[in-house]
C-alpha cells in the first residue's frame, strides 16, 4: 500500500516538476546549457592541473544539484505551502512524508537524467574525463542530493513568504556555487573566502565529485569530505523537523 | 452514532477568545449549517474538527475519534472543503481528481465526481485556465472523489453565479440523500434556508440559536407588517398578526384611505440572524 502510493505520487512529481517551465529550466536546463558555453569557451584550458572541460563537468553536476535539490525543492515547497496546498494534502489520508519523499525522489531523477546528459555531452564534445566508480560516483550523487534537499526543506521555515521565495534561496546558493568553485579555480581567491569554502557543503560534494571524475578515485580516498557533506544533511534535517510548517503563515 | 460531538469547546489565539464553551451535536445524515458573521469562529471551528488546529479544552469527536490525535484512517472518512486553498495549476481537471482519488482505498468514479460538480465539459482543462468559480467546484469534487461519510464545507459555495449555487445545493442534498453526512457555513442566510436540515449562529464564542430553519423562525414569533402612512413607512411587530390586523385595516376603513403597499410577513432567516448577532452590539 505505502509502496503504491509512493510510486502514485512520484508519478505525479514527475508529471508536475516537467510541465513547470521555470523549474525544468533552472533546475534541468541550465547546469547542461552552462556546460557547452563554458566548455566550449575554457575546455582546453588546464585548471588546477586538469582539463577544463572536466573540471567544468564536476562543477555543473554539483550546481545542478544544488540548483534543483536545494533551490528548485524550497522555492517549491514554499509556493505549495503559501498557496494552501500542503494543507490540502494534509487533510487527506496521503501520508504528508511521502508527499515530500516523492518530491525529493523526483529530484532525484531529474539529478539522475541530468547527470547523464552532462556526461554524454562533456565526454563528446569535450573530450572530458568520466567517473573511474560509476557505484561511488552513484553515492556521491545520492548523498549530496540527500544533504541538499535537507537544507531545502530546512530553509522553507525561514522563507515567510511566496514573494520572496525565490530571491531568499538564490541569494543563499548562487554565490555559494562561485566561493566553492564550481565554475573556476578558487586558488586566487581571498583567504577569508577559502576559508568559508571549507565549511560550505558544496565544496565537499564538488571534491567528491572532481575525485571521482579527475582522478578515479572513490568516496573511501575522501572520507571527511563524506562525513562533512553528510553532516550537512543531518543538520537540515534537524532544522527542517523543527521549522518546517504545512500551513500559509496567516491562516 | 453522531457524526459529531463537542462539549465545551474553548480556544483563543494570544489573548483573543474566539471560542468559550462551544457545544454541538450533528446527527449522521443531516446537513448542517454553521452562521455567524466574520471573525465569529466558524473557520477555527471546523479547522478543530479537521484536525488542523489544536484546541484550549473541550471534548471533540468526529466519527467517534479525537481529530486532534486521530491519523489517517480518520482523513480517509471526511472530505474537507477549506476556506481558501489552491490545487496543482499544472494539471487538468480529471488529472487533478485522479491523484487525489489515488489517495483514498475506496474512491469514487472519477466520471461521477465531475458530473457532480458540474466540470464534465471541462475535463481536460488545465486548472490555471478555469475561472474561480470552477476552481471552487474542483474543491467541492476533491472532497467527495474520496467518498467520505462526512464532508466539511467551509464557504463552499462562495463565488458562484446563481446557477451553479442552485447546482451545488443539488448536489449537496444528493451527497445527503446517499448517506453523507454534512456541515458547511455560509453568509448567504437563504442558502442556509434552502439548505440545511438544522442550522446553528456562532455568536461571542457560543452557539447563541440553533434548530431547524423553520423551527427557529417559528419560535421567533413575531409578524412583521408594514405599510405606508403620508409616505411614510411604518413598520410593526406583533405575535398577535390577525387582533393587529384587524384593528389597522378596521381604522382605515374608518378613516376612508388606503394602507399604501400594506405587507404582513414573516421575518427572513437574514432578520433573524441580525437579530441574534446584533442583540448586544
Ligand atoms: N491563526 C490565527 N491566529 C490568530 N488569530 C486568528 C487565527 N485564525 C483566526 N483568528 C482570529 O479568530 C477569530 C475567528 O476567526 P475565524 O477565521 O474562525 O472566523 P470565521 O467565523 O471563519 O470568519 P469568516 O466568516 O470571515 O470566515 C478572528 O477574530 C480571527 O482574527
Ligand atoms: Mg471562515
Amino acid at each position: 500500500m505505502t509502496g503504491r502510493l509512493f510510486l502514485h505520487e512520484l508519478r505525479a512529481q514527475q508529471r508536475l516538476f516537467w510541465r513547470t517551465w521555470e523549474a525544468t529550466f533552472f533546475t534541468f536546463l541550465l547546469p547542461i546549457i552552462f556546460l557547452a558555453i563554458f566548455g566550449a569557451i575554457y575546455g582546453d584550458a588546464d585548471i588546477d592541473g586538469t582539463r577544463g572541460s572536466t573540471f567544468l563537468l564536476g562543477g555543473m553536476i554539483g550546481f545542478g544539484i544544488a540548483a534543483s535539490a536545494f533551490g528548485g525543492l524550497a522555492i517549491t515547497v514554499v509556493l505549495r505551502r503559501e498557496s494552501g496546498l500542503l494543507k490540502r494534502i494534509r487533510g487527506t489520508p496521503l501520508p504528508p512524508w511521502i508527499h515530500l519523499g516523492a518530491m525529493i525522489g523526483s529530484v532525484l531523477i531529474v539529478t539522475a537524467i541530468s547527470v547523464a546528459v552532462q556526461l554524454v555531452l562533456a565526454h563528446l564534445a569535450f573530450d572530458a574525463d568520466l567517473p573511474g566508480s560509476p557505484w561511488s560516483f552513484a553515492i556521491e550523487l545520492l548523498v549530496g542530493t540527500a544533504a541538499f534537499a535537507a537544507l531545502g526543506l530546512a530553509i522553507t521555515g525561514f522563507v515567510r513568504s511566496a514573494e520572496g521565495s525565490s530571491a531568499i534561496v538564490n541569494a543563499i546558493y548562487l554565490p555559494m556555487t562561485f566561493i566553492s568553485g564550481a565554475w573556476f579555480s578558487t586558488e586566487a581567491m581571498p583567504t577569508f573566502l577559502q576559508a568559508i569554502a571549507e565549511i560550505l557543503p558544496l565544496t565537499h560534494l564538488l571534491r567528491l565529485l572532481r575525485g571521482s571524475i579527475v582522478s578515479g578515485e572513490t568516496v573511501v580516498d575522501h572520507p571527511t569530505n563524506l562525513i562533512a557533506l553528510a553532516a550537512w544533511g543531518v543538520i537540515g534535517l534537524v532544522l527542517a523537523l523543527r521549522a518546517f510548517r504545512w500551513e500559509p503563515r496567516a491562516t | 452514532m453522531r457524526a459529531i460531538e463537542v462539549r465545551g469547546l474553548h480556544k483563543s489565539y494570544g489573548s483573543r477568545k474566539v471560542l468559550h464553551g462551544l457545544d454541538l451535536k450533528i446527527e449522521s445524515g443531516e446537513i448542517f449549517a454553521l452562521l455567524g458573521p466574520n471573525g465569529a469562529g466558524k473557520t477555527t471551528t471546523i479547522e478543530i474538527l479537521e484536525g488542523y488546529r489544536d484546541r484550549d479544552s473541550g471534548e471533540v469527536q468526529v466519527l467517534g475519534e479525537d481529530p486532534a490525535t486521530a491519523g489517517s484512517e480518520l482523513r480517509a472518512r471526511i472530505g474537507i472543503v477549506l476556506q481558501s486553498s489552491a490545487v496543482y495549476p499544472q494539471l487538468s481537471v480529471v488529472e487533478i481528481l485522479k491523484l487525489f482519488a489515488g489517495y483514498y482505498t475506496s474512491p469514487r468514479d472519477i466520471e461521477q465526481v465531475l458530473a457532480l460538480v458540474g466540470l464534465s465539459d471541462r475535463r481536460n482543462a488545465r486548472v490555471r485556465t478555469l475561472s474561480g468559480g470552477q476552481k471552487r467546484r474542483i474543491d467541492l469534487g476533491l472532497a467527495l472523489v474520496g467518498n467520505p461519510e462526512l464532508i466539511f464545507m467551509d464557504e463552499p459555495t462562495t463565488g458562484f453565479d446563481p446557477e451553479a449555487r442552485h447546482q451545488a445545493w443539488d448536489t449537496i442534498r444528493g451527497l445527503r440523500d446517499l448517506g453523507a453526512t454534512i456541515l458547511l457555513t455560509t453568509h448567504y442566510l437563504e442558502e442556509a434556508h434552502q439548505l440545511s436540515d438544522r442550522l446553528a449562529i456562532l455568536h461571542e464564542g457560543v452557539i447563541a440559536a440553533m434548530g431547524t430553519p423553520e423551527g427557529l423562525l417559528a419560535a421567533s414569533g413575531a409578524v412583521k407588517i408594514t405599510y405606508q402612512r403620508d409616505g411614510e413607512l411604518v413598520v410593526m411587530r406583533t405575535d398577535e398578526p390577525t387582533r393587529v390586523l384587524h384593528e389597522l385595516t378596521t381604522q382605515a376603513l374608518a378613516d376612508g384611505v388606503e394602507l399604501e403597499g400594506l405587507e404582513v410577513r414573516r421575518p427572513s432567516l437574514e432578520e433573524l440572524f441580525l437579530d441574534v448577532v446584533g442583540a448586544d452590539e
